[in-house]
This record gives structure tokens, C-alpha cells and sequence, in this order.
């Protein structure tokens, strides 16, 4: 049975600026069930900017979250190495949306709790972001952290970027706005965003 | 023995094989050059994030969205009705089930149904051109649709996209999401296309083009072609004793 045939995976092409229509449906940047997932509930906002330093339209932003108690909705995060963290019906933690004109995007969801790393080492709240764009030909994958957070210092992800980026990769709070994390995209240049291999 | 069972997720995740890739930066493709990032991209440790993911089931479409030739309400879409159908599986050949694949693509004049899309070419009422369908537990999905036409890109030189399908697939995973193209097969601006011959290696170019299949067909009434998709990830070998 065991073989070490292996086939590569297929190549990725761009999303291109044409989808819309089939990808997005209303209420996909919404997390939260109406409001009725367990947590804080937040926003998540930003703006998209390309290496000339204007903002981009119709860029696909998904995000993949575990819920407040830092659960993944996947039998990956299988019971033996939950804990205490418990799943929450309303809270599957994928969301979907579309940059709009000014290059702008939202979401609504709720902070994730820590989550498990490798061995016994936590991993610093986070959410993961898959970004796609007509002239990107394929997924960049980015990482959202969040303000004040001590476990910060020790994320496994997060060590690994230099230190001079890092803050890139944490959110900024919003003036006037204690449950707005502000998050931008620069896809290059001045201000790059780190992004990770896919 | 290796479990099969749907629940189990011991998988590792090897990372792509870079010439089977596009890279970011293609610089035929022209805004590649001001949206590719110029730093190089960080490891990231395949943690519970990277090997979770959304995942769906049949119970998540409704009737008739894997029919793109009807799902527009209206009366039959103009243009060569065709199947496609294939298998996806992971990178040991097994399958993926219960695998959300997504579909759009451009009418038979080349036309998306999209207010950015201003040229020329008419739209159909009766085609909307978005489909959804997600495998069974043999990896196996089936889409009908109609053949979409080429279409121009503005303000490049009189460049034309071949015909062409996207498909987006989530796999079980973050690590097994992705969105690519398919093409036909023999089309002369295959040769031509600067997405398509973005990707580097050979073999993996040729396996963005669909194969003519009549088997696939419906006698009589549509074409037929074959696309097979591998997602990335394999099962962890066992530990044994
Ligand atoms: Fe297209």
C-alpha cells in the first residue's frame, strides 16, 4: 500500500478582476452569526495598497480564525489536544470579502483566544489572511496580530519575521474605536506588508 | 494500515515545488510588476492554523448550481454546451471529498457578467456564468456549462486570453486552498497567454489544459472534457511500532 509516488499540486493562476459574482455573497465578512458567537466582537478593517502606493479594488481577502476560546472549527483540532477549549455553534471562523473603489475592506468577527503551536508552545492570538488579486498570480499569505498582546514576543510565526517588520503584522487600534483593529495591506515597497510562503 | 476515515488529519504539508508555481513577479504579465512583493516571503510554521480550514458538504449548494447553462433562471444560455468533470486529490493520488469547488468564467462571446466589464461583446440574459458543485467521496465533481469565448485585454497590444475556466478549491486545509485555470485544448492563443506560460515547469502548464473526452459528454447534446486537480498535502506516513 505504502507508496512515495507523489504528484505535485496543481499550478495556481490569478483570480483575476472578474469574480465577484460567483465568490461573494452577502453577509460573508460577517463572522459572527448575527452577533450570537461567543467572544468580543470586533471589527477588522483596512485598506490595500499596491507598490505604486495606490489602493487596489476587488482584491479577495479571506480570513480563517479559531473562535474566543482559541478552538479551530476542524476535526485537526481533534479533543485529545483541546483542553479546555470548547467549539462555539456559532462560530465557523472563515470569512470572504471584496475591497471596494478606495481599496477598503471589513470584517466582523470576534477576537480568537491563543491557540496551540508546536510542542507545548502557545501560539499568540492571530487570524490568518489569504489574499488574491488580478496581478497576483497566485495566493499571498499574510498573518493579523493583535495590540498588547505579551505572547506576541514568543509567537512562533511572529519570530520569524525580523524584528523591524514585525509591527506590520499587528493591527493598530482605531481612534475613537476600542473594538476596531485597523490592519493594512501593502503589497509592496515602502512599508511592505511580511507576508509567508504559501 | 493507514485510515482513510474522513476525521482522520494526519497530513504534512511540503511546500510547493517552485517551478510548478507562478512566480509573483511575471513581468509579461504587467501588474505583476507594481503588485509582487519584492521582499522574499517568510516560513511559516505548519501549525493548527495552516492545517485547519473551512470546510463544506453537498448539504451546502442548492439544486442546479453545478448547471451554469440553466442556473441563470432564464431560458438556455447561447453557446456549445459542455462537461467538464474530473477527479481532485491530494498529492498521493487519494481522494479529496467533500472538496467546494468554485467556478466562473465568461460568456460564449467572452463577455463577464461584471460591471467592469465594458467591452464590446455582448451579454446573455441567460447565463450568469457562476457555478458551485463539491465532490463526493471519490474526489469526482461534474459541472455543465458552456464554452466560454477569448477575450481581449485592454491596452495590451491586442492580446487575447484563451479561452479559459477559474476554478477555486479549499481542499481540507488553509494549506490546500487555491485558485487556478483551466484551458482547452489546441487552442492557438494557449501558446500566446502570459498567465498560462507564467508558470515555469513544463508538465505543470500542460496539466492546466483540460483533455477532450467525449466519454464525459452527453451524446448528442454537450462536449466533453476531463480536468483532474491535485491539492496540495499527503498523508503522514503511519508510526509504526
Ligand atoms: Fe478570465
Amino acid at each position: 500500500m505504502m507508496t512515495d509516488s507523489k504528484t505535485t499540486p496543481s499550478a495556481g493562476q490569478t483570480v483575476g478582476p472578474f469574480f465577484n459574482y460567483a465568490l461573494l455573497r452577502d453577509g460573508d465578512n460577517d463572522l459572527t452569526s448575527d452577533g450570537k458567537a461567543v467572544g468580543e466582537i470586533i471589527i477588522v478593517e483596512g485598506q490595500v495598497i499596491d507598490g505604486a502606493g495606490g489602493p487596489l479594488r476587488d482584491v479577495l481577502l479571506e480570513i480563517w480564525q479559531a473562535n474566543a476560546q482559541g478552538r479551530y472549527n476542524h476535526p485537526a483540532d481533534a479533543p485529545a489536544n483541546s483542553g479546555d477549549r470548547e467549539l462555539d455553534e456559532n462560530f465557523r471562523g472563515f470569512g470572504r470579502t471584496l475591497t471596494d473603489g478606495d481599496g477598503c475592506y471589513r470584517f466582523v468577527t470576534i477576537k480568537p483566544g491563543a491557540v496551540p503551536g508546536e510542542g507545548n508552545q502557545w501560539q499568540a492570538p492571530h487570524i490568518a489572511v489569504s489574499i488574491f488579486a488580478a496581478g497576483l498570480t497566485r495566493r499571498l499569505v499574510t498573518r493579523l496580530y493583535f495590540p498588547g498582546e505579551d505572547a506576541n514576543d514568543a509567537d512562533p510565526a511572529l519570530s520569524g519575521v525580523p524584528e523591524e517588520d514585525r509591527m506590520r503584522l499587528v493591527g493598530d487600534v482605531a481612534e475613537g474605536s476600542d473594538n476596531t483593529v485597523r490592519f493594512n495591506i501593502v503589497l509592496q515597497g515602502d512599508g511592505e506588508t511580511p507576508f509567508f510562503e504559501d | 494500515m493507514i485510515d482513510d476515515t474522513e476525521t482522520q488529519e494526519n497530513r504534512e504539508y511540503w511546500e510547493y515545488e517552485p517551478s510548478s508555481q507562478p512566480p509573483y513577479l511575471t513581468p509579461n504579465y504587467k501588474s505583476t510588476v507594481i503588485r509582487s512583493p519584492n521582499k522574499p516571503q517568510y516560513k511559516l510554521p505548519r501549525t493548527l492554523t495552516e492545517t485547519t480550514g473551512p470546510l463544506f458538504t453537498q448539504d451546502d449548494l442548492v439544486a442546479d448550481e453545478y448547471d451554469l447553462s440553466v442556473n441563470a433562471k432564464g431560458d438556455a444560455a447561447i453557446g456549445s454546451l459542455m462537461v467538464m468533470d474530473g477527479f481532485v486529490t491530494d498529492e498521493d493520488g487519494r481522494p479529496a471529498a467533500n472538496t467546494l469547488i468554485e467556478l466562473w468564467q465568461a460568456n460564449s462571446a467572452g463577455k463577464y457578467h461584471h460591471l467592469m466589464d465594458t467591452r464590446d461583446a455582448p451579454g446573455d440574459p441567460n447565463f450568469i456564468g457562476a457555478g458551485r458543485a463539491v465532490t463526493d467521496s471519490e474526489g469526482h465533481y461534474r459541472f455543465m456549462t458552456i464554452k466560454p469565448g477569448a477575450y481581449p485585454v485592454p491596452n495590451s497590444g491586442n492580446y487575447w486570453r484563451p479561452p479559459h475556466l477559474h476554478l477555486s478549491l479549499f481542499g481540507r486545509s488553509f494549506m490546500s486552498r487555491m485558485i487556478t485555470q483551466c484551458y482547452f485544448p489546441g487552442d492557438p492563443l494557449n501558446e500566446l497567454d502570459h498567465i498560462l506560460h507564467g508558470v515555469p515547469d513544463v508538465d505543470a502548464k500542460e496539466r492546466l489544459i483540460m483533455t477532450f473526452d467525449p466519454v464525459v459528454g452527453v451524446h448528442e447534446h454537450a462536449l466533453g472534457y476531463r480536468f483532474d486537480i491535485v491539492l496540495r498535502g499527503r498523508r503522514a506516513t503511519p508510526m509504526v511500532g
